[in-house]
């Protein structure tokens, strides 16, 4: 098996979700290699290899330092031929999706999605799927090479084994169309202090919170628990909260140890981004609202009642 | 402009269930159409709204029921549906779907195609791409606002990190994020004359899809079998009686969380 897995990055740093896959990879067998695509990426792409990559293959050029998709379809098209790879693997994010699509519609290649695992049984590669909202697990395959798989957010923990990577640059050559869309501004806010993909408690709050004065609530309880604060794309997009603080499928992916929601109905968007947390705790005045039904324990309850009670307990223990 | 939107029938919800025997979606119960879709639809009418001409036109490959979905979103605006529906394409998995989408689109050959951000029953949200790529046009996802002017989009796209602003030429593809308006509810008007709107049914041989590129025969996936999904552990759901803070904390402290 010749696995590539797309390594995408931010600023100078790679992606946690794509360096959990790799190290994934690493495990399943030992011709594992991953590509980097931007510019100026070259000492970026070097860190892979303590990540489980034997090689790590750099698209460099001006024409890929913006997160488009198109770009990065031909470079990954282009090397999945010139090298002979039959698996490719993606972890999911707004950018991975549309490159692992293409590639699939490119190379008519199978493309499995929202994969939380991957194994080989019987000799033949499985991935497991989660779906009708987590209710059935499917164990879903490819008919043929090469296969492409793109994995949920949060799905693996990357793992440093310290190897060194062998690192080569490939050319770039791009497809007319691949060019057509450019960015032409990047509003992007840097999160300051610890990150709340870092943090092992994030307690977060949503529209049931009533107003953007009301976060003082869950600033106050994550303090009392030593967490970090997050918050729904609803309540970001009503500047209630900064950008840096969204959890959800165009947000941040966390997955600490607790994850308490205040005032969080559950909508798709934001569960991608938390569904992987050890125990969710949900407080939420609806009975019927979505987030119960993947929560560990759900209190109907009026945030504005149980928080500021729960805050004070928790001080109290921790106090004591 | 000249608009298609590409749009799905999904069981209703309260029917979502695969079927043990095919390992498919059961898609015999009720549909409705996909609530990420009324967004795109939403879009497209206001897109035409905007340069007070042009055609809405709807694209959608599933049963034939799927008429039912279509109609809806004629009522809320759209002024003509394609149904993609034949036997052979059942089954079709992401590659096969995008090529029979791909081939009604370059029949109607529209100057945007839009897509709404999600699938509701398979939860996919890769679609679009797989069809710019077949179309060989430019894509793009997460589209928190949408405009046009000059031959050119510029798109507001939500992403992990922030907001980027993309400009593509037309003819492009782009899928529309749930944020991106409020869609209409269709008026009595609406509905009584999406009864009379052009509502076409294509077969794959009126496109020009080969059988072997579509269906099961023409999907690169599979479904090996269904199982059990890996325990959650039991989960609670109390009423706040007034005690629920103690409650919390008693339950956090059992599993060491505090």
């Amino acid at each position: 098996m010749a696995t590539l897995v797309f390594l995408e990055h931010h600023g100078d740093e790679l992606l946690k979700g794509p360096l959990g896959v790799l190290s994934k990879a690493a495990t399943l067998g030992d011709d594992v290699s991953a590509v980097v695509a931007g510019s100026g990426v070259k000492g970026t792409a070097e860190g892979a290899g303590s990540f489980g990559a034997a090689r790590v293959y750099v698209a460099d050029d001006a024409a890929l330092e913006a997160p488009l998709p198109q770009p990065r379809v031909d470079v990954i098209a282009r090397l999945v031929r010139d090298k002979g790879i039959d698996t490719v693997l993606f972890a999911n994010s707004v950018l991975a999706a549309d490159v692992a699509a293409g590639v699939a519609a490119r190379l008519d290649a199978g493309l499995n999605w929202d994969l939380i695992d991957i194994a080989s049984e019987d000799g033949r590669l499985v991935g497991k799927r989660p779906a009708l909202q987590d209710s059935v697990q499917v164990d879903v395959g490819w008919k043929g090479e090469p296969r492409v798989a793109l994995f949920r957010s949060g799905a693996f923990d990357p793992a440093e084994t310290g190897g060194a990577a062998e690192v080569e640059e490939i050319p770039v050559e791009l497809e007319d169309f691949s060019g057509a869309a450019r960015m032409v501004e990047q509003a992007h806010e840097e999160s300051e202090g610890p990150s709340i993909e870092d943090a092992e408690v994030v307690v977060a709050g949503g529209r049931g919170l009533g107003g953007p004065e009301n976060f003082t609530l869950v600033e106050e309880l994550a303090k009392a628990l030593g967490g970090a604060v997050g918050a729904t794309r609803a309540v970001v997009d009503a500047g209630w909260y900064p950008y840096s603080t969204q959890v959800g499928q165009t947000g941040k992916t966390v997955a600490p140890k607790l994850y308490i929601a205040c005032g969080i109905s559950g909508a798709i968007q934001h569960k991608v981004g938390m569904q992987s947390s050890g125990t969710i705790v949900a407080i939420n005045k609806d009975p019927n609202a979505p987030i119960f039904e993947f929560s560990d324990l759900g209190v109907v309850g009026d945030v504005h009642q149980v928080v500021p009670k729960l805050t004070e307990l928790v001080k109290q223990r921790r106090g004591g | 402009m000249k608009i298609a939107v590409c749009v799905k029938q999904v069981p209703e919800a309260a029917h979502l269930r695969i079927d043990p025997g095919s390992k498919r979606l059961d898609r015999s119960g009720e549909g409705a159409l996909n609530a990420f879709d009324s967004n795109a639809v939403e879009e497209a009418l206001r897109l035409k709204d905007a340069t007070g001409d042009g055609e809405v036109v709807l694209v959608s490959l599933g049963p034939a029921k799927a008429q039912d979905a279509l109609r809806k979103a004629l009522a809320m605006g759209a002024d003509r549906a394609i149904l993609i529906s034949d036997e052979g394409a059942a089954g079709s998995d992401l590659i096969a779907t995008s090529y029979a989408l791909a081939k009604a689109l370059e029949r109607e050959s529209p100057d945007l195609v839009l897509f709404g951000q999600q699938a509701g029953d398979s939860d996919g949200a890769v679609l679009w791409a797989a069809v710019a790529e077949r179309l060989h046009r430019p894509v793009v996802s997460q589209a928190a606002e949408l405009s046009h002017a000059d031959g050119k989009l510029t798109v507001k796209r939500q992403t992990e990190f922030g907001y980027d602003v993309i400009e593509a030429p037309l003819p492009a593809v782009v899928a529309v994020s749930d944020a991106i308006n409020e869609p209409r509810y269709p008026s009595l008007k609406g509905i009584m004359g999406a009864k009379s709107k052009p509502q076409e049914t294509l077969s794959l041989g009126d496109l020009g899809v080969e059988p072997e590129r579509a269906g099961e025969e023409g999907s690169k996936t599979e479904v090996y079998g269904l199982n059990d999904p890996p325990a959650r552990g039991d989960s609670q759901k109390i009423e706040d009686d007034g005690s629920a803070a103690e409650k919390i904390v008693e339950y956090l402290a059992g599993k060491r969380l505090v």
